[in-house]
Order: structure tokens, then sequence, then C-alpha cells
């Protein structure tokens, strides 16, 4: 399978010990330029200490990972990380919430806030701008982070589980806002998730991890024609093959 | 008149423990004469002298009202600007930066328990009866709720927040500003509600140094004049004053300080 794309992050024997519990073992990998990468594992894989080093909030034990081929600097690199905790900020409004990564960024004031109605549009929330955080739903919280995170257009989107708390019907529709934004800005997304249906939904290319100490199981590409069909023959196919290397009992 | 009633229902509801209080005071006194005025005059008489001291009658104590409540404040509002001005910068540092907790932390938590009172006889000592040493008293039972409050409220900080934060490549002092101290304020808040509480409370006592004026001199004078109508005037004035310092800050509160749910 060719993928032409240049390669964006490289993650390259990314090892992480909290003293002497081995976490991730020896992890590399490659991301493409806009490409959509979900990643699954069992729960408690150690999925989250794998974001965690990405972003260096953890600092990995020995490995190395590139962005652009340079080692990861988020004072350079423009990356948005969506937690899967909520994680609006409950002192601000909607709008100033969805400008925080713009504030910090010190982007100028009038172009801050065009990006700013520009994406409370996309997620539909113009009208909630001057709410705060505990006047809204939970899925309209999810959308405030999403607005926030597309708001600094980040060349990487990093996403763990933001949609572990929602609803079916809701984190459907939330996925496909997902998609079109992600088409619309060509945005290279790693997605982690212990939803198999939603990994094949979403990615473009899975990768299963193994349980702890965290590896890479297998690689699969998913090549099936969007929008995706999750009662499609090919989809239920691909899902069934990644339930099966997930399954631990 | 049921418009007005239906309209100031949970005023109303208020107003009756006032009343009520009034009531039995008048009972105990002028009514039934229960005791003795000497130990407690009537409402009618603490309100006389209450008329008479406001409207600038300086006897027994040597002053008006207003000049004894300039003089509180004076004492109070220095002691607690200091106090706040060097408590809350204190409290959100050493909640911040761990290795000014570890320098610092020691020290305060050995202070924090000693109450602002037993400091008057260091303060007599080393800035004699006047001004200053009053200051002195309210200015540490100002700085620590300050202190406490400010560092607790930086303690709250989400990780989460700190987190979203840094992946946008938020520096320190971006993290300080923007997610530390927005998280905090509510507690800081708190913290100067409490300071303004405790260094009024430390009034009185400040004002048993050698004072000529003050609301805390006025109702010892009194005291020893056996007059408690003015003793109970500078204890109503006080709790007055106290509310309405408090009720200001409340309102600061709610225009400065955001939601934090």
């Amino acid at each position: 399978m060719e993928d032409n794309r240049k390669d964006k992050v490289k993650v390259t024997h990314l090892t992480k010990k909290f003293d002497d519990l081995l976490v991730l073992d020896d992890i590399s990998f490659t991301v493409k330029e806009g490409e959509f990468l979900c990643i699954v594992g069992p729960t408690g894989c150690g999925k989250t200490t794998f974001l965690n080093s990405l972003t260096k909030l953890y600092k990995p034990t020995s490995g190395e990972i590139l962005i652009n081929d340079e080692p990861v600097d988020l004072l350079r690199h423009n990356i948005a990380y969506i937690f899967q905790e909520y994680s609006t900020m409950p002192w601000l409004t909607v709008e100033e919430n969805v400008g925080f990564g713009l504030d910090i960024k010190n982007i100028p004031k009038s172009e801050a806030k065009e990006k700013v109605n520009e994406y409370l549009q996309v997620v539909g929330l113009e009208k909630y701008r001057n709410y705060y955080p505990d006047q809204l739903s939970a899925s309209m919280l999810q959308r405030v982070v999403i607005a926030r995170a597309f708001a600094t257009e980040p060349e990487v989107l990093l996403m763990d589980e933001p949609y572990g708390q929602l609803d079916i019907e809701l984190r459907f529709r939330l996925e496909d806002e997902l998609l079109k934004l992600w088409e619309r800005n060509k945005t290279t997304v790693i997605f982690i998730t212990h939803n198999i249906e939603e990994a094949v939904y979403l990615g473009e290319r899975i990768l299963v991890l193994t349980n702890k100490p965290t590896g890479i199981k297998k690689e699969i590409y998913n090549n099936i024609q969007r929008p995706r069909n999750i009662a499609a023959k090919d989809f239920v196919d691909l899902r069934n093959e990644v339930t099966d290397l997930i399954k631990w009992w | 008149m049921k418009g007005f009633f239906e309209k100031n229902k949970y005023r109303l509801i208020s107003l009756c423990s006032v009343a009520g209080v009034l009531l039995i005071w008048e009972l105990v006194t002028d009514v039934f004469h229960l005791i003795s005025p000497m130990m407690l005059p009537a409402p009618g008489k603490v309100l006389e002298t209450f008329i008479y001291k406001l409207t600038g009658g300086v006897n027994p104590d040597g002053g008006s009202l207003l000049q004894h409540i300039v003089s509180s404040m004076k004492i109070s509002l220095g002691g607690y600007f200091v106090g706040v001005l060097i408590g809350v910068p204190l409290g959100i540092s050493m909640a911040w930066s761990r290795k000014f907790e570890l320098f610092a932390k020691p020290l305060f938590d050995v202070i924090r328990p000693i109450p602002a009172l037993a400091w008057i006889p260091l303060m007599i000592l080393w800035l004699g009866i006047g001004y200053e040493s009053k200051v002195g008293i309210i200015f540490f039972a100002a700085f620590i709720s300050a202190t406490i409050n400010s560092y607790a409220g930086i303690k709250q900080t989400n990780k989460v927040h700190l987190w979203v934060a840094k992946t946008f490549g938020a520096s320190n002092r971006q993290l300080l500003f923007k997610v530390a101290i927005p998280t905090a304020m509510p507690m800081i808040f708190t913290g100067l509600r409490l300071a303004l509480g405790s260094s009024w409370v430390a009034l009185v006592a400040a004002e048993l140094l050698a004072a000529t004026k003050g609301l805390g001199y006025m109702i010892q004078v009194s005291r020893m004049l056996g007059r408690p109508d003015v003793i109970i005037v500078g204890m109503v004035t006080i709790g007055i004053i106290g509310y309405l310092l408090s009720s200001i800050l409340e309102k600061l509160q709610k225009k400065f300080v955001r939601r934090t749910k």
C-alpha cells in the first residue's frame, strides 16, 4: 500500500517507564501529513501515557518523537490535544474558550476573532457564544473543545477518547463533524479510542496496540469508501478483524 | 397592598428576626423592667444615644461617632491592605513554585496558628503604642487569611487545564496568569472577605492599646463610665460597618470573578 504523502510525525523506539513499570515498550511508527490515524487497544493499555509522551506532558524514558523531522517542541509545532476529561475553562465564555489557544499563541486580536467566529459557526455554537460551560450540555462542551482545537489550525491534532462520555447518537454526529473538519483543514489527526467501531469509521489507518507493556500489534489500512456505512459488509469485516486482534480473553 | 406583600415576601421574613429581637428587648427592659437599665438600656435609649453620637455628640467618650469610625477605618483598612497586598502574592507564589513553597511554607505554618492578638505585646515593644502598632496587629489578622486562601485556590488548578494550555505552547507565566490565577480567583476573593472579617474583629483588641479615638476605644471607655447604651451603639456600628464592607467585596466579586464550576 503506497502512501506518497510526506512524513509528519515520526515515532522511533518510544519507551516510557514509571519507575520499574514498563508502560510503553519500544514503539515506532510514522504518521503521514494529513492522515487520519486511529489507535485502538484494550482499556488500560497505556494509550493516554502514549499521547502524553508524544506531547511531552510526560518525558519519554527513551526514544524520539519528530514532527517535520524535528524533535517535538510545543512552542514551535502547532499541536492541539483534545483530552478525555472535560477541559473547557469554567471561567471563560464559549467564545473565550474557543479563542483560548489563539490567546496563548498571542495571535492578534482581530485575526483571533475571525477564527473564533469561523469555528463557532462550524460547530454550530454561535448562538451560545456568551454562555459559560456550566450552562452547556456534554456534547456542546465537547464541541467547544473541538472548535478550540481547530481554531488554532494545528498541524497535528491529538484526540484521546474525546467522545467516550457521549451517547451513541451524539457520538455519530460529532464524528461526522470531525471528519468534515479534517477534510476541510487537511489536519494530521491521531485519534485514540477503545471503541473499535469508531476507529473503523474514522481512520485511514488503524494501529492496534497490545496489552501492557504497550507495543504495536498490527497496522491495518482502511480504504473503505466514505461516507462509511457501519452496516456494510466490508465495514463489519474490518471491525471483526480488529476485534479479533484486541481480544484478550 | 397585596402586591406589596407578594413583592417583599422574603424581605419581610428577614425583617421578622430583627423585629423579634427588638420586641423581646423592649419587653424585658421598658415594659416589664426585668433587667436594670445599668445592665441593658431599652432600645429607645440606645437609638437616642445612637442619633446623638451620629449627629456629632462627643459625650461621654470625647469623640463623635464619625470621628471614631474614621479612626477605626484608618487602622483596619491600613492593616488590611498591607496584609492583603503581601498575603495574596505570597500565597500564590507558595502554591505555584515548589522551591518557594519549600522555602517559605514551614515558616508560614508556624506563624499561621498564632492569633493576631498574641502579637500585641511585641507590636507595642517594636512599634510603640501609636498607629503603627495597631496597624501591625490588623496586618497579621488579614495577612494569614489572605495567604492561606490564595494558596489553596492556586492548588486547586485542574491539571487538564494546565495540559491544554501547555500543548498550545503556554509559557510558565501564561500558565500562571491564564489558568492558575483565574482558577483561584473565587478562593482569593473568599480570602479577601475573611481577611476583612478578621481585621475588623482584631480592631477592638488593637484599640485597647492606648487609643484616644476609635470604636473599640469608645466601647472600652463606656464600660468604665458605666454607659451600656454607648457600648451597644459601638457594637452595632461595628456590626453594620463590617457588614457593609463585606457586601462591597461581594459586589466586587460578582463583578470581577467569573463562574467557577
